[in-house]
């Protein structure tokens, strides 16, 4: 027997063994045998079809789901030790199209972590504002708006800035810029790149763009019918010899698929 | 006698008769409220009550007026002759269209949003009371509304089982084979329709979230 070792504290999210399936008849299973850890401050992209299992994956991370088998561990805990409201209000989430209230002001969205934490009204302003820069949004223009006053990519910086209001060490998102237009997705795609090494988060991004994963991530994980098939730094993944990475990589060919 | 004669004739009567309709429904559509919107919210939750409690809300509805108030008189406590047995008939008749459009309401937010909720860590009452509801109230008033002007009109019934209200000009003239009589309490009661549904439309614009 393998004795059990505490999570090395450079590992931010462990998977161990998972499987997920939906309990329907017959079962599906959605994910299986997924063994994977996230080091602390990198950016894992979680790259695939649709339905292949990636936003599942995310999912198992902030316990919106929980493992059928195996386990996941966040910061050395596995998530169903875990308080599911505690964990998610420690792990920052974007989601495409951003979710955001359209009760709500540009200002009470980015607020709402911090106001479920109950934190005193001078300190959730002076944040509020500071996040709203740090997206490269003007407080003053936008801090009293409401969500469906701004573009699909001004939307999208909220989304971000929420996420990250009350400071977590871990960043998810689900194809975040996938909705967007594809030059504002280029603007944000740079931007938050920049942002990502500046900020030092553990950041797990879904997409299935393969321009946008080796691009952002500093590892890339292909995911293919529910199983983990490729796991390599963006410099290395075009190399790997797997007939999904050919597909994926074929995208990228400029020649494919444009015709005289 | 000419309708506008029996009018001015009457008015003082008919003023009381319409305050007494007013009465009537503004107090049924308060218990109304009372009971389906927090039933509504309750049926988001837990969905094998919600087949029951929109299937029993559907079946008052079915009962004609007239049956309702009828069945009503012989139970106790709540039946019997007068305003309360009224109330009870006009609250069940009112209970569909709000728990129906409550429900609706609640269940109709953008899954997006309530997926960010959820992943944001609000609890399932924060989000219910914080995201659902305020996204919720422009339909769920709009189901007052529905039940509001129902309910005026159905109302004008409850005094065949001696509730008062504008009805009893509408029996009085039909038993005196008089049109005057009738409108005396057809048309106040059809002015109280419109304008309830105007005010609440404006409302219900009011609320509207984009």
């Amino acid at each position: 027997m393998i004795a059990k070792i505490a999570a090395p504290s450079d590992v931010a999210i462990e998977f161990r063994g998972v499987n997920y399936r939906i309990n329907d008849i017959p079962a599906r299973v959605i994910v299986s045998n997924i063994s994977l850890s996230i080091s602390r401050g990198e950016t894992l992209v979680l790259l695939g079809r649709s339905g292949s299992g990636k936003t599942t994956l995310l999912k198992l991370i902030n316990r919106m789901l929980a493992p059928s088998q195996g386990q996941v561990f966040v910061e050395g805990r596995a998530t169903t030790d875990c308080d599911p409201i505690r964990l998610r209000r420690g792990i920052g989430y974007v989601i495409q199209e951003a979710g955001l209230f359209p009760h709500f002001t540009i200002a009470q969205n980015v607020a709402l972590v911090p106001t479920l934490e109950k934190w005193d009204s001078a300190r959730i302003a002076t944040r509020v504002e500071e996040l709203l820069r740090l997206v490269g949004l003007d407080p003053a223009e936008f801090s009293a708006r409401r969500p469906h006053e701004l573009s699909g990519g001004q939307r999208q910086r909220v989304g971000v800035a929420r996420a990250l209001a009350a400071e977590p060490p871990i960043l998810l998102m689900d194809e975040p810029f996938g909705a967007l237009d594809p030059v504002t997705r280029a603007e944000l795609q740079r931007e938050f790149g920049a942002l990502a090494r500046r900020l030092n988060k553990t950041i797990v991004f879904v997409t299935h763009d393969i321009r946008e994963a080796l691009l952002l991530g500093s590892r890339v994980a292909l995911l293919h019918a529910g199983h983990l098939v490729a796991l390599a730094p963006p410099q290395d993944f075009l190399r790997l010899d797997h007939p999904e990475v050919h597909a994926f990589s074929a995208c990228l060919d400029p020649s494919d698929g444009v015709t005289q | 006698m000419t309708p506008w004669n029996f009018f001015l004739s009457h008015r003082s009567e008919i003023f009381h008769a319409t305050l007494d309709h007013l009465t009537l429904v503004v107090i049924s559509m308060d218990i109304a409220i009372a009971i389906a919107v927090p039933l509504g919210m309750l049926i988001v939750q837990h969905r094998h009550l919600r087949t029951i409690a929109l299937g029993i809300a559907s079946v008052f509805q079915t009962i004609p007026s007239l049956a309702l108030f009828g069945f009503l008189i012989p139970i106790p406590f709540i039946g019997g002759i007068g305003r309360r047995t009224a109330i009870v008939a006009l609250v069940l008749y009112a209970l569909l269209p709000i728990l129906r459009n409550t429900y609706v309401g609640l269940s109709g937010v953008d899954p997006a949003i309530l997926e960010a909720a959820e992943a944001m860590g609000m609890t399932t009452t924060q989000i219910l009371l914080r995201v659902r509801l305020p996204l919720a109230l422009s339909v769920i008033l709009a189901g007052v509304r529905t039940a509001t002007v129902i309910t005026i009109g159905v109302a004008t019934i409850a005094a065949a089982i001696g509730a008062g209200g504008l009805g009893t000009f509408i029996f009085r003239g039909v038993a005196m084979v008089s049109d005057s009589v009738i409108l005396a309490g057809a048309i106040p009661a059809a002015l109280l329709a419109i304008f309830a549904d105007l005010l609440l439309g404006l409302l219900e614009r009011r609320l509207k979230v984009i």
